[in-house]
């Protein structure tokens, strides 16, 4: 072989087109299946998705009082609400909120199938930017959030300011009468 | 790296064998003999000063690193280990944070000085969006330290910021939490919050490469605005300029070690003296200092999706501002209407700095009995801020008429010949 020899001769395109499509096809699979394992990665871990419930006495909870306890992170508040707090939940006009739920939506049954109006589980998370809401505060009695001034009524729903939805309602069930286990 | 002949010459045998192999003297001596307009200013010299300010934070960071503990169990007790126990842990500490501050008041001062000679003009708009991608990490990569001390404002600040993600349609939760690393703000959290501020700072020198290269390239814009076309118009960067922007360079460090030695604390916040608590936010909280303007942005309106995708529009603006400004004049000296909507812009800037810091529904300035709240302040500082990018400059660039630009940088620095001796420069 020497520098003169043509190298382009009896050369089959469709051939060389096929290759190099063949190549880089299975290259771009095995850079993406490298590439899943780096960004995958970064999702909840395996001991943090089983981190997952937590069980609260509801009986140690005093009328007019809120318990506040963490829930994978997030703080999650039981509200023993009073007679009051309750007629003002349940008297709003649900067409008027922004994010429409009665106060019944907002609770969980019992085996029984009857609705503990008095207690109010909730993720104590603001929607907007996930501050923890200042409790028997703001326009509605319920919660305020100091970072840019959401209102909440007695029922977590948002009244007023810049979040865009209710405190989110955590997965829960009652274990006993006075016992819910959360998550 | 630069775009001048070489005038290196090698004198001895070893960098003449060396030149010859890997030409890494020639190319550090053109680079300081690189000719630069004979005109600038003091605000030509915050390039240099930024250099000094990314050193300054990559070597202090590297020391912190070997102290800090990224766990959220002793975080917050290891930073404040390394200012009482380390040794001079008390001023290598404050120096890194307190350089992170004035890293940014150099940057926005090198910005304001782009924005005003028009700097990101052709043919030096790659070298503008380069900057522009550096500031943008710069902001990543203080975000992502100031949440390291783990205190409250650290926690709740990663809290607010990464809740941005969650905004996003569809996905949003799913990013989020693929952010974090779990439900919420973390041990995982932490850890790679870490593991990319050690990162990014070394991405952002590399960008720094990339702006000196596209800077040399093109040559430095000047006060004037009218590019340097011969020898008279130049001068070599090497001493003259090394000088100037040593002078600078001092100055520009009194200010720091004024804030290092006798006011460590005064551009932080107190509430991150307080350990990161998950169930108690802070009463008022509040980014530093040079995200403030941005912020305001963000709670002028009362969407949560449209606050962040303006804040961002008010970043992704500064990108395509080449082509907004529809003016064939650089400098502003030159253009005696847009200068002033340029002051306006600025004063524009400080007031939504402090409507950042203000509680939204407080009042802001007193009118009688009421007056105009901080929310509805930053309403009006943000559709300025807008209008002067996306109305006023492509606008006035077609209508303003501007004044006579002087026919060369030695004409307006010696004034014209023809006349007789040197005429004091124009500014």
């Amino acid at each position: 072989m020497s520098d003169t020899v043509k190298t382009d001769e009896n050369i089959d395109g469709d051939k060389r087109d096929f290759i190099f499509i063949a190549t880089g096809a299975v290259a771009a699979a095995g850079a993406a299946s490298i590439a899943w394992p780096l960004v995958a990665q970064m999702g909840k871990a395996a001991d943090t998705l089983a981190a997952g419930s937590i069980e609260i006495d509801l009986s140690k909870i005093a009328e007019g009082q809120q318990l506040k306890t963490l829930w994978r992170g997030k703080p999650v508040f039981v509200r023993h609400r009073t007679e009051k707090e309750i007629s003002e939940a349940e008297s709003v006009d649900v067409s008027s909120l922004r994010d429409p739920q009665t106060d019944d939506e907002r609770l969980i049954p019992n085996p029984e199938g009857n609705l503990e109006r008095a207690f109010l589980v909730m993720v104590g998370v603001c929607t907007h930017f996930g501050c923890v809401p200042v409790g028997e505060a703001g326009d509605f009695d319920g919660w305020y959030c100091p970072c840019h001034g959401s209102h909440y009524d007695t029922s977590g729903r948002i009244r007023k300011g810049p979040a865009p939805s209710n405190m989110v309602i955590p997965p829960y069930t009652f274990v006993s009468d006075t016992v819910i286990k959360v998550g | 790296m630069s775009g001048h002949p070489s005038t290196y010459e090698p004198k001895y045998g070893a960098t003449k064998w060396i030149d010859r192999r890997l030409p890494i003297i020639r190319v550090g001596a053109d680079f300081m003999t690189f000719p630069s307009p004979r005109n600038l200013n003091y605000w030509y010299t915050f390039g240099g000063i930024l250099t000094l300010c990314l050193v300054t934070q990559i070597i202090t960071g590297i020391i912190l690193a070997m102290h800090y503990v990224p766990n959220v169990d002793g975080a917050f007790e290891s930073v404040q280990r390394i200012r009482r126990d380390v040794p001079f842990g008390w001023l290598l500490q404050p120096m890194h944070a307190v350089g992170a501050s004035m890293f940014f008041l150099a940057v926005y001062m090198h910005m304001f000085r782009g924005l005003y000679y028009g700097s990101y003009k052709a043919p030096r708009e790659l070298l503008w969006i380069i900057g522009c991608v550096i500031y943008l990490i710069m902001m990543a990569t203080a975000f992502l330290g100031y949440t390291l001390p783990w205190g409250q404002m650290s926690f709740w600040g990663a809290t607010v910021i990464t809740g941005f993600f969650g905004a996003v349609p569809v996905v949003g939760e799913s990013l989020q939490q693929w952010l974090l690393g779990g439900y919420a703000v973390d041990n995982a959290t932490l850890n790679r919050f870490f593991a990319l501020h050690y990162l990014l700072p070394f991405v952002i020198a590399a960008l720094v490469g990339l702006h000196v290269w596209a800077l040399h390239h093109v040559g430095q814009n000047n006060p004037i605005g009218v590019s340097a076309k011969t020898k008279s118009d130049t001068l070599s960067f090497h001493p003259f300029y090394t000088v100037k922007d040593g002078f600078a360079v001092a100055v520009f460090l009194l200010i720091f070690a004024f804030f290092l030695f006798y006011q460590p604390d005064a551009l932080g916040h107190a509430d991150n003296y307080i350990e990161a608590d998950a169930l108690k936010t802070p009463p008022h909280i509040v980014p530093e200092w040079y995200f403030l303007p941005f912020y305001a942005i963000l709670r002028a309106v009362p969407d949560k999706l449209a606050g962040i995708l303006l804040m961002i529009s008010a970043i992704v603006v500064l990108f395509v501002l080449p082509w907004l400004d529809t003016s064939k004049v650089k400098s502003l000296r030159f253009r005696p209407v847009a200068r002033w909507f340029f002051f306006i812009f600025l004063v524009f800037c400080f007031i939504l700095g402090w409507c950042g810091a203000g509680t939204p529904d407080n009042i802001a300035i007193p009118l009688g009995d009421t007056g105009i709240t901080f929310y509805r302040l930053s309403q009006i500082a943000t559709i300025y801020y807008f209008a002067y990018f996306l109305i006023i400059l492509p606008v006035l660039g077609l209508v303003e008429k501007p004044l006579a630009r002087p026919d060369s940088i030695t004409k307006a620095v010696l004034g014209d010949q023809s006349r007789g001796g040197a005429q004091a420069a124009a500014e």
